[in-house]
């Protein structure tokens, strides 16, 4: 399947300031775009935007595809354990094989483990799971890489390039550099008022 | 996914379900019923008389007691974002909730009526009027309660005293013809309750929709 994500002359207003303007974004199957800038400059707000979780202050967004987020918040409830935690969103999802991705995500050794429990790496790669399982064309990921160890920093890598590969598309806001080939790079400075 | 979301949201909120659903609501509906007597005294009219709107209003204060984990949580948590891109509207998540709440303390509620009735002396006619006067409104109190936790999940300061604060006025036909009815002997009066009860019901799915979405934005 085809997936798109594109925006046009999007600005975003949080408060009383303009944080970008004039915005044009265009993502298509098997590309990955790195947003990139520092920190207040609306790289939560502009996936939150692509996401149709914000409405933007001008301009539009249209997408052909699901969209999976993956911010700070992993969206796991905090005392269950984590195999059913994963597996409420399985069941909306309709999810395969759990387990497989457990395993993929080196949580196979936590499934049991209360949520509240993991700690901020474990989470990621909880919330991780949850996205993989979701098995949408559209990735937006919010600093995937932060609070990860250096092993599951590859795997983020690893896992998106797989999904690109395959036939999906990514945004990623991250401070650190990815370590994709092709990766296209969008500075959000330039679009600072 | 309506299934599921309840089944979720039941988890979390219904004592005894291991998901982190607190049984205090209900220890604080028998506890009030226990001590009204000893503040009081134990004199059997007074008490057949006016403890059916102690009840009432033990009542109410139990149904405002979850209120502070009801909403403000998923947002939290992410929960209500990540259903949103699944396509389920902010309504329908909220229906599902208010559901879940009413079941959470509805019933356990009309059953705690029974103890709590015998300790105040309420038996016999009064009974009924009371328990079918529960049934009624509680719905209601469960509709008042998720607008109101959801109108104050993106206020952390405000928390528990503003929702008893917005209470009040939006809890006071429900009481006024629930324990009202009690007065009069009347059951007619309980129609009363039960159409501003679903009056809340219905529109609460709305507003409180309106009211998440608000504070995602925000």
């Amino acid at each position: 399947m085809q997936a798109r994500l594109s925006a046009k002359t999007l600005a975003c207003r949080r408060g009383d300031r303009v944080l970008f303007r004039g915005l044009d974004l265009y993502v298509e199957s098997g590309t990955a775009l790195h947003i990139t800038g520092a920190n207040g400059v609306g790289k939560t707000s502009l996936l939150r935007i692509l996401a149709g979780l914000l409405t933007p202050f001008a301009g539009e967004v249209s997408h052909d595809g699901d969209i999976g987020l993956l911010d700070e918040r992993p969206a796991l409830d905090p005392e269950l354990p984590l195999a059913k935690a994963l597996q409420f969103w399985a069941a909306l999802d309709g999810a395969q094989d759990l387990r497989e991705i457990a395993q993929r995500l080196n949580l196979i050794d936590l499934i049991n483990v209360p949520v509240r429990y993991l700690s901020t790496g474990q989470r990621k790669r909880a919330a991780l799971a949850r996205l993989l399982g979701q098995q949408a064309p559209i990735w937006l990921l919010d600093e995937p890489l932060s609070g990860l160890d250096e092993a599951s920093r590859g795997l983020v890598e690893q896992l998106t390039k797989e999904h690109v590969a395959g036939g999906g598309l990514c945004v990623i806001a991250s401070l650190q550099p990815l370590a994709i080939e092709g990766l296209q790079r969008l500075a959000l400075e330039e679009f600072a008022q | 996914m309506m299934r599921a979301l309840l089944r979720r949201d039941l988890l979390q909120f219904f004592p005894f379900a291991g998901g982190g659903g607190a049984a205090l609501p209900l220890l604080f509906f028998v506890a009030v019923a226990m001590l009204y007597p000893f503040a009081v005294g134990p004199d059997p009219n007074m008490l057949a008389r006016t403890g059916g709107g102690v009840v009432w209003i033990a009542a109410l204060l139990a149904a405002i007691l979850p209120l502070e984990r009801l909403v403000a949580r998923d947002i939290e948590l992410g929960t209500f974002d990540q259903l949103r891109l699944r396509g389920v509207s902010d309504e329908a998540m909220m229906a599902v909730r208010m559901v879940a709440h009413w079941l959470s303390f509805g019933p356990l509620l009309l059953l705690a009526t029974f103890p709590a009735a015998a300790l105040l002396k309420i038996e016999g006619e009064p009974l009924r009027l009371l328990l079918l006067g529960l049934v009624a409104g509680t719905p209601g109190l469960a509709a008042v309660g998720l607008m109101i936790a959801s109108l104050t999940a993106s206020l952390r300061a405000a928390g528990a005293a503003l929702s008893g604060l917005l209470l009040i006025p939006l809890s006071l036909p429900i009481l006024i013809f629930g324990a009202g009815a009690l007065a009069r002997g009347d059951i007619a009066t309980l129609g009363f309750t039960a159409a501003i009860s679903l009056a809340l019901v219905a529109i609460t799915p709305f507003a409180a929709g309106a009211a998440i979405r608000a504070a995602r934005e925000g």
